[in-house]
């Protein structure tokens, strides 16, 4: 019997070299890694899974959060990141090398909740901020009920859920409301991480915060508009800079984009002053190293993302509008191919 | 003849064979040699895992000391932090779950220990209590997000509460079936172990088996089941995945048993794939100290069961 | 004196009855777990299930297969890792009963142990996904045997004391040399109780997940290549149970249902082996 365990031992031993070592991590069969936003995790689980079919290149991305992203690629665990949240001039600083972004696509962060007969409702800046400072604590408060008239608005507690990890949607909600409501800009302000108010549940990513409003009566929480789409879940109208309650929708985010993008794309779209623009918008970017040869990456890996993130803001964007995404503008791509073609392995540049 | 002399005139010559000198000698040496190096090894190990713990920590542990479990504020823009949340909901969480677990393992120990030894019935609940120990963390965690969570829900509008669902509540209820196998096994084994002779003097004077149970069973195997409720203890304290699902993931101290909250093992797993600079040596040194913690815990629990069982063996001869 | 008596008697029944409900209450939870887990799973499983990859967010169907496969690679590795190491310091333990090495070493068993499985998922990351850059299987299967390093010894140290002294001592009077004695007298003879604790060391780990988080990071597509992130059962279960789409959630309890079977079975036939197979002296 010992002869028999010794043999299988050797086999198991034997198989797994044979397996692991027969292929090398650069092999033919190219796989990228990406890890960050959840905010538009669908859409590039849609991305990659049609670039996959495609191309025959496996794009490994994990929605760990903005902060997540960005923390992984500064510790060059990743090829690249992805973040609803720019760069802050301290994390630039920490990654050491110039870090580039580029943007994919335009999303809504929404405000989702959980009532009885699922009716639609409209928010001031002001409802928001107090349902998430803690200072309203039942949905028949005066502040929701005088934005909706015509809805029975019940007598029920309000539970805010917030996202518990580092987040580019709680980055652009939060850009918003500061933006929009004194009393917010004052207390806790703009971040990826905020300092929530005492009480409230925390979930992660876009995912947990949809699935546990979805279950809980009574439940708010603020999700990109595809994840509230998805589940059939209802989501209110905001009042805009303009005064008028906007429906969020992929025209609302575009009305809402037309500002002057700058070079590094670094900008910001919520509390637009558009009339139909839709106030809680953003971009969302992917990260990555400009120089690209570093920790012994190999050229054809460089090769392979400057490769993917063309075909991302070129013939992927075919993706986006069905998705209620919002495309890039013409002038957005433009600026975002740029960007690309800055891209360098050694100094010499990837994309001709 | 007596087995002592044949066993020592043998064990001589097992001594005086391993000094032989020649190749055996060398090859034995280095068979010694390899045996010792991978038990050396696993001391190395844990050794190197205390170190990376201390040196990644040390930015943190030298910006907030022994203050760190004292503060109140885990605040990662302005990069204050203190542990003293997730001490509590650490401490809170296990302990409650402790309290819920203790009559169930308690009564599993004393029905298998005492009235059923053996038969068909003890090796039934033995089998089901083993597989309840072997049930994954996440399976728990999924099972209490769609079944515990909306139970506790129903509760919480009852009473008046904010219908979270998470919490300290939910969290503990879950901790509590995780370790009812562990205490229950243990105390299974120290009841059984508990002198016939003790417990037939007690009948002999008329007691009934619950008397002979309280007066007898239970003080003399006191130590082992508090051992095994230390054991209980370590396993909840240390518990990650069925919790983070469950507890509400709130930075701040909780207030009730209703308050959504986080633990050591919960807080780690939430934020250090995105933690930087000085919140990941936060961390890690939140990470240290539930090292420690566990590690005391079991320590304890362990010798305490190690002394019980050289301590029997001693009364059976 | 009869109504005391009684009164004792009375009590003694209800010590009882209380006893045997508390015991049997205790069990709800478990029946409850394998009821759900048996009723949404199988519904689930079928072909796709089983052979398919994720589809994208939000599409419907697909199936689990990388994280089954991603689960066994991860078995196979960690064992790979961790087996020679734990029986062979099993062996110096057993041994050597005495020794400040012996009890050093013991001290260290018991305290790995008892180490919570998300600090190991924490040095795992520190020691080799910072330093490769890259998340990969091989970093997750070295948290894991580091998990299953402390069965394994104390297993093994175990089984091998129980060997009585004589069989080495025959071995020896032959003239066998120590190292072949214990190799090839020894071991063998102990080795239903070193299976045991493997397979047991196995089941353990087949259901972590928290020291897979940073480690093992996850993969959407097939993966046999140990320096590339992997999936595995309980990855995929933590993270459909998290969402919120329904299709996702039965796919949870499906993966649970395989999770459960494979972790049962290992327990079984751990005990199967244990039973069948052991040597009597």
């Amino acid at each position: 019997m010992f002869a028999m365990f010794s043999r299988a031992v050797t086999f198991m031993a034997v198989v797994l070299a044979l397996v692991c070592f027969s292929t090398p991590a650069s092999s033919s069969d190219m796989e990228l890694l990406g890890a960050g936003a959840t905010f538009p995790q669908p859409l590039y689980s849609k991305m990659f899974d049609a670039y996959n079919q495609q191309y025959k290149v496996k794009i490994n991305y994990q929605g760990i959060g903005s902060g997540g992203g960005i923390n992984q690629l500064v510790r060059k665990t990743v090829d690249f990141g992805g973040t609803d949240a720019f760069m802050t001039a301290k994390e630039l600083e920490t990654a050491g090398a110039p870090v580039l972004h580029i943007p994919t696509c335009l999303g809504a962060v929404v405000v989702t909740y959980n009532l009885p007969g699922n009716p639609k409702l409209n928010f001031t800046s002001e409802a928001i901020a107090s349902i998430f400072l803690g200072s309203i604590k039942r949905w028949n408060d005066p502040k929701i009920v005088s934005a909706n008239p015509d809805v029975k608005l019940p007598d029920m507690p309000i539970v805010a859920v917030h996202r518990a990890d580092g987040s580019g949607t709680t980055h652009i909600f939060s850009e918003y409301l500061t933006k929009a409501n004194k009393e917010w800009k004052e207390t806790i302000g703009a971040g990826k991480s905020l300092k929530w108010p005492a009480g409230q549940i925390g979930q992660k990513g876009n995912p947990g915060v949809a699935g546990y409003v979805k279950q809980t009566p009574g439940a708010v929480g603020y999700v990109e508009l595809l994840y509230a789409i998805q589940n059939k879940m209802p989501y209110g109208n905001v009042r805009n800079r303009a005064g008028k309650f906007i429906e969020p929708s992929l025209k609302a985010v575009s009305a809402a984009a037309n500002v002057k993008i700058p070079d590094d794309t670094n900008v910001s779209l919520t509390d637009t002053e558009a009339a139909a623009g839709y106030p809680i918008s953003g971009f969302t970017w992917l990260i990555f190293y400009k120089e690209q040869n570093y920790g012994g990456k190999a050229k054809g890996r460089a090769e392979a993302l400057a490769k993917l993130l063309s075909w991302m803001v070129g013939d992927g964007q075919k993706y986006v509008e069905p998705l209620q995404y919002a495309p890039l503008s013409k002038e957005a791509a433009a600026k975002a191919n740029q960007i690309i073609r800055s891209m360098t392995y050694d100094g010499t540049p990837l994309v001709k | 003849m007596p087995d002592g002399t044949v066993s020592n005139a043998f064990r001589i010559m097992d001594n005086k064979a391993r000094q032989v000198p020649g190749n055996t000698d060398r090859s034995e040496k280095r068979f010694n040699l390899v045996l010792a190096l991978s038990g050396a090894f696993i001391v190395a190990l844990l050794a190197a895992i205390l170190v990376t713990l201390f040196i990644t920590a040390l930015p943190s542990i030298k910006e907030f000391g022994l203050f760190f479990f004292a503060g109140k504020v885990w605040d990662a823009t302005t990069e204050t932090f203190g542990a003293l949340p997730f001490l509590v909901g650490t401490l809170f969480s296990s302990f409650l779950a402790l309290f819920i677990s203790i009559p169930f393992s308690l009564a599993i120990s004393i029905f298998l220990g005492e009235y059923f030894k053996e038969g068909a019935v003890s090796t039934f609940l033995r089998s089901a209590v083993e597989v309840l120990a072997g049930i994954p963390s996440v399976i728990y965690g999924l099972w209490g997000l769609f079944l515990l969570m909306p139970a506790v829900r129903l509760v919480e509008m009852k009473i008046g509460v904010a219908p979270h669902g998470v919490g300290i509540l939910t969290s503990s209820l879950i901790l509590a079936i995780m370790i009812i196998p562990f205490s229950a096994s243990i105390g299974r084994e120290v009841i059984s172990l508990v002198p016939g002779d003790l417990k037939e003097a007690a009948y002999s004077l008329g007691a009934t088996r619950f008397e002979v149970i309280r007066n007898i069973v239970i003080p003399y195997a006191r130590s082992g089941i508090i051992a095994g409720i230390l054991l209980a203890l370590g396993r909840a304290i240390g518990e990650t995945m069925a919790v983070t699902m469950l507890i509400g993931n709130s930075n701040f101290l909780p207030t009730s048993i209703f308050s959504p909250a986080n633990t050591m093992a919960s807080v780690i797993a939430n934020e250090f794939a995105e933690a930087t600079g000085i919140t990941a040596a936060s961390l890690i040194y939140v990470a240290l100290v539930l090292f420690f913690v566990t590690m005391v815990v079991n320590i304890v629990g362990t010798y305490v069961i190690q002394k019980l069982s050289i301590e029997s063996s001693k009364e059976v001869s | 004196m009869g109504g005391h008596l009684r009164g004792r008697l009375v009590k003694d029944l209800a010590f009882k009855g209380i006893v045997c409900l508390f015991a049997f209450l205790s069990l709800l939870p478990l029946f409850l777990i394998l009821y759900y887990i048996t009723k949404n799973g199988i519904a689930v499983i079928d072909w796709d299930f089983l052979f398919h990859l994720p589809r994208p967010i939000g599409e419907t169907g697909g199936g689990v297969a990388n994280a089954i496969v991603g689960t066994l690679m991860l078995i196979v590795l960690s064992s790979v890792i961790s087996i020679p190491c734990g029986i062979t310091a099993g062996i110096y333990l057993s041994e050597n009963k005495e020794g400040k090495l012996s009890n050093t070493i013991r001290l260290s068993v018991i305290v790995l142990q008892g180490t919570p499985s998300i600090v190991i998922g924490i040095i795992a990351y520190l020691w080799i996904v910072a330093p490769l850059k890259t998340f990969s299987a091989l970093s997750g299967g070295v948290a894991l045997s580091i998990m299953m390093l402390p069965v394994i010894v104390k297993t093994t140290e175990e089984t091998l004391k129980l060997i009585p002294y004589h069989l080495k001592e025959a071995s020896l009077a032959l003239g066998v040399p120590y190292y072949k004695t214990i190799l090839k007298v020894i071991l063998p003879s102990g080795l239903s109780g070193i299976l045991t604790g493997i397979l047991l060391s196995v089941a353990r780990i087949t259901g972590e997940t928290a020291p897979l988080l940073f480690t093992a990071f996850g993969n959407q597509f097939m993966n046999i290549n140990i320096f590339k992130p992997i999936d595995s059962l309980p990855y995929r279960i933590f993270y459909y149970a998290m969402s919120p789409y329904p299709e996702w959630h039965s796919f949870a309890w499906g993966a649970s249902f395989i999770l459960v079977v494979l972790t049962l079975a290992l327990n079984l036939i751990a005990r199967g082996i244990s039973a069948k197979w052991k040597t009597r002296f």
